[in-house]
This record gives structure tokens, C-alpha cells and sequence, in this order.
């Protein structure tokens, strides 16, 4: 049986990512075809010709206008994958459409729906408004993970990890020493994971992009809406100082961190991170040293999870683990998937 | 605490015990993470006669 979750909303690509050029993108196994039509709407539809399946994304195909025309014999498409001519004849078989996808543009995601698209318009699509609001700046990227989604799922769910695996960049003691504290909201269906350490050293990725020389109250609050989004609400602040009664917190620093966990095959995942903040909004350098950093911290999980998939790969099914405290979210995690199943 | 069905679990601070909290107000300590999500999950069950177990807290209803 299929490992994938259906009838939900998935991250397939950055809204920047689709343009006029054919873009393709494995989501849940289902090979798909994206574009933007010329008044610039997202058309999402099966990257398979219905003729001989020769994939619309691969050149000589190309975009006509708000058609697509298959490169191997012409059979052209429109942007709801209905087929509107064929070579040579003027009958063009009623079977002849591509499935077509829900997709929804939000936050600076393309998301799409994969399952039967009657449950689109009744399923949440999850927001990280940070990403495209003002008041904040972001950077982000994606990195192809040759590992199954779950094993992201346990990697971000579990921070206690950056400790060892991060040290030097976003981890150090304090991280994996800070017990936690795990909430499931059963009818939203959302995890929260949330680690506050009072006093604690001040990783490089912080120091070097809020300025801040000394120790530090570092908050990390997971929130993590099963099958796709996870936000990671990261607030940083000079030792001691704390948000007012009112709410208000002037003195602290805030960055959202925020990952598409996008399933591309039963083992492999598209690895969507962000990284917004809401200080140095227009400092190029504080930009470029988060992007180049987290981009380092996401490419050392894919890294071991790479490796780790290959382990689990050749290992008889229901191998065995060892879970203890900090694992509390993440088994709370699996739970919210499994029964999304 | 809102009225929504929220199951909470802390790791008690200078401690390795996990203290579970379900939606009820029923309460629970276990050593590890899957005891804990065992015990939670099993509500209304949380054992034949919760309320009297020495572990479980009265909550005031929301
Ligand atoms: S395979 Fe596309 S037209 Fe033949
Ligand atoms: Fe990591
Ligand atoms: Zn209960």
C-alpha cells in the first residue's frame, strides 16, 4: 500500500519557480506538469501526453499561447488538460485529457492538491504569512532529499538534533539538555513542540544575524501541521528579556522557520525551507549569511537522513527503535499522519 | 486551557519523567514517550478506575 498521504494540500514549488517556461514536479509519486498562463494563473496538470506519454515538460514540447503542444506528434492541451487538437484529423478523441490540479498560490507557495479533487475546496491549505508580509524579510530554497518523508518528519520534529548534528551553526548544548514541552490539538490536527531555554550560548546563525553578543533566552516553538507545513516560531533575545504583559516585544528578535515537507516518491522528499525575520529588513548581508547558512544546516540533515535512508532501505520492515524523551513530538507526529491515512 | 481537546505532555524540568495531561484533566507520569502516548490515547480507558489512581489530578472543567 501507498506510504503517501492523499487528499491534502502539498507544497510543489516556489510561485517563482513557475513561469512561462514548462516546469515539471514529482508530488505523492504523480508526475506534474506546471506553467503560467499569460494572464498568470498556475495551470497544474499530468507532465504524461495522453498519446504515447512522452512528458510535455521535455523539449520539444512547448507552451503556445495558453496551450501546451506535446514535442513527439502535437497532440496540444489547454490549461484545464482538456486536449484541443491532434495531428492530422479534426476528431480528437473525448478521452483525450490530462488530469488536471487543484492548485492554490499562497505565501509565496504553489500548492497543490493531490487526492480527489472534489475534497480540494473542503481541506485546509496551511499559511506561513511571514514569507510574503510586511514588517519581514525572507530567504529560501529547496533542497531534494534522497530519503523518505518520515524520516524528515522525525528530523524536524526533534531539534534536540542540532545540538550534534548542527554544532556551530544553530546548535549548541542548551538544545538538547532544555526539556520540552509537546501539545496535539486533536481537532485542528496540529503538534506543538515548544523548547524555551532561559539562558543559553548564542549559536553563530543568531549572533552574527541579530548582533547580539552574549547569552541569550531562546525560545523555539514548533508548530507543525500535518502532512506538509512546519513553522518553527524562533524567538531570540538578550538574556532575561522577555515579552511585556501586553504581548508586545520590542526587545527580541524573531525569525520564522519554515519547511514544505513535499513527499517526491516513497523515498525521496522535497525539502522546501524559508527563513523570514523581522529585523535588519533590508540588510543584504544579514539576507545572505541566513540563506547561505541555513542552507548549509538543511544540506547537513540531508546529508544524514541520505545516509540514513539508504540503512533503513536494506533493513526487513518494522525494524526495531528506541524512543525517549525527546521524541515525545515526534511520536505525537506520526500519530496525526497515520491517522490522516 | 480553551475547551479544545488538547493533549499536553511536559518533561518534568530536572527530572526524566513525562507527565501527561489529557483533555479530560485526567493526569499521568511515564518514564518514556511511547508509555505516555499509550496512556493518553487510551482515554476514556485511562485505566478502570482513573479517578482514583494516586497519579490522576482533578482539573476544573473549562
Ligand atoms: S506522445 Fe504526445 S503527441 Fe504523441
Ligand atoms: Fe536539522
Ligand atoms: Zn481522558
Amino acid at each position: 500500500m501507498s506510504e503517501f498521504v492523499r487528499n491534502q494540500w502539498y507544497v510543489a514549488a516556489y510561485g517563482r519557480e513557475i513561469g512561462r517556461e514548462l516546469f515539471s514536479r514529482t508530488v505523492c509519486g504523480e508526475s506534474i506538469l506546471f506553467w503560467r498562463t499569460e494572464a498568470g494563473a498556475v495551470a497544474a496538470m499530468s507532465d504524461r501526453c495522453v498519446h504515447r506519454r512522452f512528458p510535455l515538460s521535455q523539449a520539444p514540447s512547448h507552451l503556445a499561447g495558453d496551450t501546451v503542444v506535446c514535442g513527439y506528434h502535437g497532440f496540444t492541451y489547454d490549461q484545464g488538460g482538456a486536449c484541443v487538437a491532434v495531428p492530422g484529423q479534426t476528431r480528437i478523441p473525448r478521452t483525450a485529457r490530462l488530469t488536471s490540479y487543484p492548485v492554490t498560490e499562497l505565501d509565496g507557495f504553489v500548492w497543490v492538491f493531490i487526492g480527489d479533487r472534489a475534497n480540494a475546496g473542503s481541506t485546509r491549505v496551511p499559511r506561513a504569512p511571514w514569507l510574503d508580509m510586511p514588517g519581514w524579510t525572507a530567504v529560501s530554497g529547496m533542497e531534494p532529499l534522497a530519503a523518505r518523508y518520515s524520516l524528515l518528519v522525525d528530523n524536524l520534529l526533534d531539534l534536540s538534533h542540532e545540538t550534534y548534528l548542527h554544532g556551530g551553526y544553530i546548535g549548541t548544548p542548551e538544545v538538547a539538555e532544555t526539556p520540552i514541552v509537546t501539545r496535539v490539538d486533536e481537532e485542528a490536527g496540529i503538534v506543538h513542540v515548544s523548547r524555551r531555554m532561559a539562558d543559553a550560548a548564542c549559536p553563530p546563525f543568531y549572533a552574527k544575524s541579530t548582533g547580539i553578543t552574549g547569552r541569550i533566552t531562546r525560545w523555539q516553538d514548533i508548530e507543525f501541521t500535518p502532512p506538509c507545513l512546519y513553522l518553527l516560531h524562533s524567538r531570540i533575545a538578550p538574556v532575561g528579556v522577555l515579552p511585556g504583559a501586553d504581548g508586545a516585544d520590542p526587545d527580541a528578535f524573531h525569525v520564522e522557520v519554515v519547511y514544505a515537507l513535499t513527499p517526491e516518491t516513497e523515498h525521496s522528499t522535497h525539502d522546501f525551507w524559508a527563513v523570514a525575520r523581522d529585523f535588519a529588513l533590508d540588510d543584504q548581508g544579514v539576507s545572505g549569511f541566513l540563506e547561505e547558512n541555513n542552507r548549509t544546516v538543511v544540506l547537513q540533515d540531508v546529508a544524514a537522513l541520505n545516509v540514513l535512508e539508504r540503512v533503513i532501505a536494506a533493513e526487513p520492515d518494522g525494524y526495531q527503535e528506541l524512543s525517549i524523551n525527546i521524541d515525545t513530538g515526534g511520536l505525537a507526529a506520526r500519530r496525526l499522519i497515520a491517522k490522516l491515512r | 486551557m480553551t475547551g479544545r481537546k488538547v493533549l499536553q505532555v511536559d518533561w518534568v524540568p530536572g527530572s526524566d519523567q513525562l507527565r501527561g495531561r489529557c483533555h479530560c484533566g485526567a493526569e499521568s507520569v511515564a518514564d518514556d514517550p511511547v508509555a505516555m502516548w499509550k496512556w493518553l490515547l487510551d482515554h476514556p480507558n485511562h485505566w478502570p478506575d482513573h479517578q482514583n489512581h494516586p497519579s490522576f489530578v482533578r482539573r476544573e472543567a473549562p
